[in-house]
């Protein structure tokens, strides 16, 4: 009887923390989901305000401003139909250029601009994966695309 | 449970995994909507290649149906998607290239060797009017008809299955 | 003429795989020698054939052959030698071609170092890795030739992708390429057994140099593909929790436990389905990884071949080998008995459990992974999941089996009990607990999360130690050379678990000390960080084989007193016109110190990361100590002792 109950105890103790577990675990995730949106649903007011997410496009030609004495830069990102204004302190990706596709991730401004805190810069000469649109799928690093396995 | 089928757990899992693979594979990844579809196709004015002196705009094709093609000499599924191309040509397709971001003379050096299946090659040397048309990479061609209006969008090379199944019939359409 | 030489080899290796598979099966069931000899044959041959073509593909890249597609596609005149035999495996069709001559490498070892394995076992366990290889030459010819010609060539190749273009890239695929691969012969073993009904310690004894030795190759994989990226995305970051790094992560966690699990199953003759389907298991994460990765489902920074048609190949690939083997499961476990029993508290339950929570933490790795993929096939829209979900969820997920690594080794099989057992390990726990408390007062910061880091690691280290201890005691001589007479296999699984308990210590203190810093410098600018100061003195250019850079010039000093000079560049690589960021790092045993260059900026100044990670090194040195733990365990004679011993029994 002695040696059951406390089987009964040891598959009780491990359920329980089983369930913590996984609790915590789902609860983590849902914290860490990182939504994603086109500047269209940005301009029509679809994105969260005050949540964080992930807005991405192509950087608009001669929309890059760089502030004079730190590393503050403003840029455009358009999915060619809506534009956002983005803000971000920072180093810049190398494959980062004005018409290139990017994916920036941060919350919306009072203003309406975008407080980046990741750029994620994809360059694609090839027709691997559209830039914006494998920018859209993927953006899980704050680098480059690379060819690698 | 029944000790059986207990055993079969692992293989139900495995099931639904693959189910959920199939079914995003399914999902081009490199769908993505455009928004000039049903929209007037993009002014520009652009120079011929090989004849800076010429000039072609979209205005120029009003009442014809014809495809933009956006490709350049440097881009490695252009040429897988080239044999395509000139089957098209052959059929009587009008088509127009757009060269993208490209060096002029190994633009032509490219067409020469391998074929011209364009009706008129037109320089986007620095990418503006690619912006203009939303262009993610390269290549990209649109359908655009008699009024001026994109009705389609091929990202990526043109596939024989996507000719077949997408663009003859809305050529036949339109 | 030699592209052609190499896809025609393919077709002879395909042709022989198949013929591995058909003589091997119809001899293992109607007990034929003869046949089962021809299987083995034609496995040696695929080696060659498979040899030949990886070869002809090698020469293609040497002689610049720009006229097959997959040279011209990956490689240029002006790359070094080296980097244009890296590039065999730059793209999807060298990778794909990497992995299957591999996987004939593997089944020539197969072949070699299986005297003592009964005909018929070793026939099916040749059959199913022929299977498997037959699979993979399909896919290669069918849908990733890389000998397909280009009519007209081209006169200069694309290049390599700079990124690539690394002395770490010339080694970390091959290296993981060998693990993943490797578990293929585990997993034959598994089917093996399951067809035969073999499933016992014995089995477990042959089975457990082989996961070993995928499992170091595996370690080691991931170790130079952590320390690429720390080289050479120029940011400093050695983990992304990125999706294809998760691919190679999972099969390892599980082929972790499956490594515990043998032991077990060897030793006590416990929970041997639970073992069977680790090793299934873990293949299947092999497989899967490839998947991931070639298809494009998941698009990251490594996916290279988005092509849905390669995906569905791969797919169908991954049902057979995987849904087959679970259906083989399904139809024999009931058959197979249940094998020793073992308490409660024993080290039987405590590596059980270690082997749950390893699962446990594939599981949430899993989840992370697949989530924004089910959901997109689900059509409820495109999300990320971002690299804080796996910082905060995994620590805490592992803790269980880093408590269970100190009491598992000196728990006794069969029964242990509880109070003894912390009885002894009380000095330990007390020590590790204060030295925890203490450390990071000296260190400058405290936080709990340092201090459980550090706990861990030193729990880990000082347990290892004292079981050391206490089987010295039992020994007469010096210290060397007992330590020397330990049994290897021993040897191996402290050197291992020290391993851990160092790669622990690395991301504790770099997580809870580096210093990270974005600045904005002209030249003569000095700027301070965590006490060094960073001088830039300005750049200058240069030029490699294939690109341009701009190097800077930066002078570190402490306390005034200069400690290096560092370089770091910014190359525009000629002909792919790519930039790329090459940190100038200098490693020391307690710190790294780490430049990038970012861009330039108005006047002369530049945007530059200036970074001080102390400790880094450590990370990688405690997952080399692990495949160094493992290699030590391959080298123990009770594995070459036992199989004449069965060889003998079997004459």
């Amino acid at each position: 009887m002695k040696a059951r109950h406390k089987r009964l105890a040891f598959i009780a103790v491990g359920l329980i923390a089983l369930g913590v577990a996984t609790a915590l675990v789902l609860d983590a995730f849902r914290s860490n989901l990182v939504f994603f949106y086109t500047p269209t649903q940005v301009a029509n007011g679809e994105a969260p305000q005050g949540g964080r997410f992930r807005i991405g496009g192509l950087v608009e030609p001669g929309s890059l401003k760089r502030a004079a004495n730190s590393l503050e830069v403003r840029f455009v990102v358009t999915d060619t139909a809506k534009r956002v204004e983005v803000v971000y302190s920072g180093v810049l990706p190398d494959l980062f250029k004005e018409g290139g596709g990017t994916v920036v991730q941060g919350r919306l401004a009072a203003d309406g601009s975008f407080h980046a805190d990741q750029v994620l810069a994809k360059h694609d000469e090839n027709y691997m994966p559209p830039e914006a649109a494998e920018a859209l799928k993927q953006a899980r690093r704050v680098q480059t695309t690379v060819e690698v396995e | 449970m029944k000790p059986v089928l207990k055993y079969l757990l692992p293989l139900a899992i495995f099931l639904v995994l693959v189910g959920f693979f199939a079914a995003s594979l399914k999902h081009d990844p490199r769908e993505v909507p455009s928004p000039l579809i049903d929209k007037p196709a993009p002014a520009f004015r652009l120079p011929v290649l090989n004849a800076p002196d010429k000039t072609f705009a979209p205005e120029d094709m009003r009442g014809r149906v014809w495809l933009l093609n956006v490709w350049a000499s440097w881009c490695g599924a252009c040429r897988d998607e080239h044999p395509v191309l000139m089957e098209m040509a052959r059929s009587g397709i009008v088509m127009v290239g757009l060269d993208y971001k490209d060096d002029e003379a190994q633009a032509s050096a490219f067409l020469s060797r391998s074929g011209n299946p364009y009706t008129i090659v037109v320089v986007d040397a620095d990418g503006r009017v690619g912006m203009d048309y939303g262009v993610y990479g390269v290549p990209e061609t649109y359908v655009i008809d008699r009024a001026g209006i994109i009705r389609y969008k091929q990202i990526g090379p043109i596939t024989q299955k996507a000719l077949r199944e997408k663009i003859l019939p809305l050529l036949q359409r339109l | 003429m030699i592209p052609e030489l190499g896809h025609l080899a393919l077709i002879l290796a395909w042709l022989l795989a198949a013929a591995q598979a058909g003589f091997a099966f119809a001899g293992a069931a109607r007990n034929d020698g003869i046949l089962m000899a021809t299987g083995v044959s034609a496995a040696r041959g695929q080696f060659v054939f498979c040899g030949i073509a990886f070869v002809s593909l090698g020469y293609a890249f040497y002689a610049n052959d720009f006229s097959v597609l997959y040279v011209a596609s990956h490689s240029n005149s002006t790359l070094p030698l080296y980097y244009r035999l890296a590039a065999i495996w730059g793209g999807h069709e060298g990778s794909m071609l990497l992995w299957t001559t591999t996987l004939a490498l593997w089944t020539v070892a197969v072949t070699l170092f299986s005297q003592h394995l009964p005909e018929v076992f070793r026939a099916r366990l040749l059959g199913t890795m022929g299977l498997i290889s037959l699979g993979f030459l399909t896919f290669i010819l069918f849908a990733s030739n890389p000998f397909q010609r280009m009519i007209p060539a081209v006169l200069q190749g694309r290049d390599l992708n700079p990124l690539l273009q690394d002395p770490g890239m010339v080694l970390h695929p091959p290296v993981l390429y060998m693990g993943y691969v490797g578990f293929s012969v585990v997993f034959g073993f598994a089917i093996a057994a399951l067809l035969g009904g073999e499933l016992n310690p014995q089995w477990a004894r042959w089975t457990r140099p082989w996961t070993t030795a995928a499992w170091v190759f595996l370690t080691a994989g991931i170790t130079f593909g952590s320390q690429w990226a720390y080289y050479e995305l120029g940011w400093g970051g050695w983990w992304f929790w990125d999706a294809v790094e998760n691919a190679s992560f999972m099969p390892w966690l599980v082929g972790t436990a499956l490594i515990h699990a043998l032991a077990v199953t060897e030793k006590r003759d416990a929970f041997k389905l639970w073992t069977v389907l680790l090793a299934i298991l873990t293949f299947s994460l092999a497989l899967l990884g490839t998947f991931l990765v070639r298809s494009g489902v998941l698009t990251s920074v490594h996916a290279f071949a988005t092509d849905p048609q390669r995906g569905l190949f791969i797919l169908v690939l991954l049902g057979g080998v995987v849904g087959g083997a679970l259906t083989l499961f399904a139809l024999r476990a009931p058959q197979m008995g249940l094998g020793g029993r073992f308490g409660m508290v024993s080290r039987e339950s405590m590596l059980l459990a270690g082997n749950v929570v390893l699962l446990a933490a594939t599981g949430t790795v899993m989840l992370g992974t697949l989530y924004p993929l089910f959901l997109e096939a689900l059509e409820l829209g495109k999300i990320s999941v971002g690299p804080p979900y796996f910082d905060t969820v995994f620590v805490p997920v592992m803790l269980p089996a880093m408590l269970l690594m100190g009491l598992a080794i000196f728990a006794p099989w069969k029964h242990a009990v509880l109070t003894v057992l912390l009885g002894r390990l009380k000095w330990v726990m007390g020590v590790s607990v204060a030295m925890a408390l203490l450390l990071p007062l000296m260190l400058g910061k405290w936080t709990p999360l340092i201090a459980l880091g550090l706990l861990m690691a030193l729990w880990i280290a000082a347990s290892a130690f004292v079981s050391v201890y206490e089987r010295l005691k039992k020994r007469e001589g010096g210290i060397i050379k007992t330590v020397v007479g330990l049994p290897r296999a021993y040897q191996g699984m402290i050197v291992a678990h020290l391993g851990v308990a160092v790669f622990i210590m690395g991301v504790t203190l770099v997580k809870g000390y580096e210093v990270e810093q974005d600045m904005r410098m002209s030249p003569g600018d000095t700027a301070q960080v965590d006490g060094y100061g960073f001088r830039f003195d300005g750049i200058r250019e240069a030029f490699g084989p294939n690109y341009m850079a701009i190097i800077g010039h930066f002078t570190v000093t402490w306390n005034g007193r200069p400690v290096t000079i560092l370089a770091p560049e910014k190359r525009h690589y000629l002909a792919s016109d790519t930039p790329m960021t090459e940190a100038a790092i200098s490693s020391g045993f307690f710190r790294d110190l780490y430049i990038a260059l970012g861009e330039p900026m108005d006047g002369q100044a530049w945007s530059v990361r200036l970074y001080v990670k102390p400790f880094v090194q450590w990370i990688w040195a405690g997952c080399l100590m692990m495949a160094a733990g493992g290699v030590l365990a391959l080298l123990d004679p009770r594995y070459r002792r036992r199989n004449s011993a069965a060889m003998e029994g079997t004459a």
